[in-house]
């Protein structure tokens, strides 16, 4: 209670070049993920812990069917499902992915990764979209994918502000094509 | 300067949360020399503490305790146990609000007698009216600092606003501008003007927006009248043999049970933890729960007919830049049933970033159809549509006996059905909005569904008589004298405007009666 009255005080009293210089002292903490590295074909994929590495596989190929964005590389996917290669989650994954084989198996493909086109690994997908663990990989997804920093930049979006000092002097209003 | 009370000390009043409602009571008694103990379930944060990020904030301060829904809303199947979008924390919601603060119009006071017999619904009018809460409605803006009212400036409008004003305008809409709202448009009451950051919901980081935690809270601790228990949840409030409140329990930081002695209490947790606060705290003299002797406690539950429309463009908006709430259409918002509904909306800019977008945008949906829509975030424009729902008894806060809390209590279940006179006002709406981005040239439009209940009003409704409600014209429960409801949940109707400036007119209000009859003893 001390604290928070004291530091409302000096919030009021700040002057905003303050309150900038304290910010992006605060975002120095702010550090974006490990920096993964795509690596060509594949490769990935044959690093997994617990999954099999063609489930792993079979798994980034079903985030992209779920949430395609073709100008979204394949290491994005990858971080985005990275969490069920444990081996917590791995036996639920590969039950999984046997399922999505067989239904893969049941229109005469070898697996599910050999379906060629995307509307028809939809047509599986659709068909199992009720399933726990469909909604168990779109559901992460949403977060896995979307929430990740990296990624904002390729959807235009600036993410935090605060520390450069918001839009006001930065094009908060600056459409020109209206 | 802090006061620190005694947990035996009865000359008190005790409010419950701090809030819209009841962090504005608590500085507003603290100013006129009443003592009050303020318990808040959640921690305290301040500017420099808030993060602009949506799902990191919304950790920080979102209520995520348990609870279940049930009804045939949207909600209840895509964030079942997320009836509601609102905070736990010192200052309530108005860390989070946007501020869009408009009074009430005259007739939304009397919906029962200007509307009709609308089948299905419960409706009332407020035992107030336009003319009774203009000067505290004054005194409200004032406090809150809100633009266009008192001779404040509007705020400049940002790139979101600037796509909906030309919409609306070719449309014909007239009362189209920057809103009147709680974000200063120059510094105001020792805070910084608005510095156009964009993350208004996550709690802004600049002191612009009006929030209790930063303005009343501290103003009333200033005083030496007013101890806020941070961490502590109120679990029940006590009552003697003649019917009157005697104090509330509450589980501390550590979860101990502890038991604070009052004059008053006021309740003030929103409108599912108020209403659940008082069907918790039943006794044998009060089977059903305080206050509770019209049946109407936990009823008439109202969230505002609520949508949103997104429309994308082939060149770039970036809306999240600048204020969240940006400007508002007030044209639809009057009482005009040849559209086929009774009631009124506002229309209101809105945006999201990239995840709450992908959360929002369209609950469960994946696919081709949902992200060449994510595809075009930057080339997007949103606007809220807000608009009065009905009122109906069986939407309702129960509790449900199978689920409890941390604390082993009971948590509250949300039913919740569209009355046929919010579908249609929500498809009249829709039809506006797309419009409004048709006619700049958008080459897709999504008409997105409501998100989990941002305003939620009514589940302890004022009432004339005693029968139809809880409290009475002054939030004063009609059966127990020394016991308030001090926030939304008060509300009678819920007009198409956002309630916040009505619950902060009304808490002040609600504080000079309180102070009057305690100095003249009938309290
Ligand atoms: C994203 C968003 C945007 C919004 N924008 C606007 C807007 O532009 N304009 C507008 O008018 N309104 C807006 N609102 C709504 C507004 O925030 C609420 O209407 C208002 O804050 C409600 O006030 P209240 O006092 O009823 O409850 P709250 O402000 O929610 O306060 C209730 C407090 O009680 C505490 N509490 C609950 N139960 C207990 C308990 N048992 N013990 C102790 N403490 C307890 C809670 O932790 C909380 O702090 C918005 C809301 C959201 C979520
Ligand atoms: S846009 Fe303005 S009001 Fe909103 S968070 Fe930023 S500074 Fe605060």
């Amino acid at each position: 209670m001390q604290k928070s009255a004291s530091s409302g005080q000096a919030h009021r009293g700040l002057t905003r070049r303050q309150l900038l210089s304290r910010a992006s002292a605060a975002g120095a903490s702010f550090v974006v993920g490990a920096g993964f590295i795509a690596a060509p074909d594949a490769a990935w994929a044959a690093e997994t812990v617990a999954l099999k590495p063609g489930s792993f596989a079979t798994l980034v190929q079903m985030a992209r069917d779920i949430y395609p964005h073709d100008h979204v590389s394949d290491e994005y996917y990858v971080i985005a499902v990275r969490g069920y290669d444990s081996a917590e989650a791995a036996e639920g994954i590969e039950a999984g992915i046997a399922a999505l084989d067989a239904a893969a198996q049941g229109r005469g493909h070898a697996s599910y990764l050999a379906v060629s086109w995307e509307r028809e690994r939809v047509d599986i997908l659709r068909a199992m979209e009720d399933s726990p663990f469909f909604q168990q990989i779109r559901g992460g997804l949403v977060t896995g994918l979307y929430n990740q920093k990296a990624v904002w930049p390729l959807f235009g979006y600036e993410g935090e502000s605060f520390s450069e000092g918001g839009y006001i002097d930065r094009g908060f209003d600056d459409i020109a094509w209206l | 300067m802090t006061a620190p009370f005694e947990q035996t000390d009865d000359s008190v009043v005790v409010i419950i949360g701090t809030g819209a409602g009841g962090g504005v009571l608590a500085n507003e008694l603290a100013q006129k020399g009443v003592s009050v103990v303020s318990l808040e379930a959640g921690g305290r944060y301040l500017p420099e503490d808030f993060i602009n990020d949506e799902w990191e904030s919304f950790g920080q301060l979102a209520w995520t305790d348990p609870r279940t829904t049930s009804g045939d809303w949207r909600v209840a199947k895509d964030f079942s146990g997320l009836p509601a979008w609102i905070v736990k924390a010192v200052g309530g919601t108005t860390t989070h609000w946007a501020g869009a603060s408009l009074r009430f119009q005259e007739h939304e006071w009397k919906a029962a007698t200007t509307y009709g017999e609308v089948q299905g619904a419960n409706l009332l009018d407020w035992p107030i009216d336009a003319a009774e809460m203009a000067p505290w409605y004054e005194k409200a803006e004032t406090k809150l600092g809100v633009t266009r009212t008192g001779g404040r400036p509007g705020l400049p409008g940002n790139n979101n606003y600037k796509v909906f004003e030309k919409g609306a305008k070719a449309l014909g809409y007239s009362e189209v501008h920057t809103g009147r709202m709680a974000i200063n448009s120059e510094d105001y009451d020792g805070r910084l003007a608005c510095q156009q950051t964009g993350f208004c919901f996550q709690g802004c980081k600049w002191g612009a927006k009006w929030s209790s935690v930063y303005t009343d809270i501290e103003y009333g601790e200033a005083t030496g009248n007013l101890e806020v228990r941070e961490r502590c949840h109120a679990a029940r409030i006590l009552h003697d043999d003649s019917g009157k409140v005697t104090g509330v329990e509450y589980f501390d930081a550590d979860g101990n049970l502890q038991m604070q002695a009052a004059r008053i209490v006021c309740v003030a947790g929103n409108s599912f933890e108020s209403p659940r606060l008082l069907l918790n705290s039943a006794s044998s003299m009060f089977p059903d729960g305080l206050a509770n002797s019209s049946g109407q406690v936990g009823r008439n539950y109202m969230r505002h007919m609520t949508g949103s429309v997104y429309g994308v463009f082939d060149k770039p908006v970036r809306m999240w830049r600048g204020t969240t709430m940006a400007g508002i259409v007030q044209d639809e918002a009057k009482h005009d049933p040849s559209r086929g509904f009774v009631g009124g909306f506002e229309l209101e800019t809105l945006s999201l970033g990239l995840p709450f977008m992908a959360a929002f945008l369209d609950p469960g949906a994946w696919g081709r159809e949902f992200t060449t829509a994510l595809d075009g975030y930057e080339n997007m424009a949103g606007l809220w549509i807000v608009g009065e729902d009905m009122p109906q008894e069986t939407n309702r806060v129960t509790l449900n006996h199978d689920v409890t809390d941390q604390f082993g209590l009971p948590v509250v279940n949300v039913h919740f059905d569209d009355h046929p006179n919010d579908v249609a006002m929500r498809n009249y709406a829709y039809e506006k909005g797309m419009a409004i981005y048709d006619a700049v040239g958008a080459t897709r439009t999504f008409p997105t569904p409501p998100y989990p209940s941002t305003h939620n009003l009514g589940t302890n409704r004022m009432s004339e008589n005693a029968r139809d409600g809880v409290v009475n014209k002054w939030g004063q429960t009609h059966d127990v004298a020394n016991l308030f409801v001090s926030d939304g949940s008060q509300f009678t109707t819920g007009a198409a405007e956002n309630p916040t400036l009505t619950i902060v007119a009304l808490a002040i209000r609600q504080a000079d009666h309180i102070a009057r009859e305690m100095s003249a003893g009938t309290l």
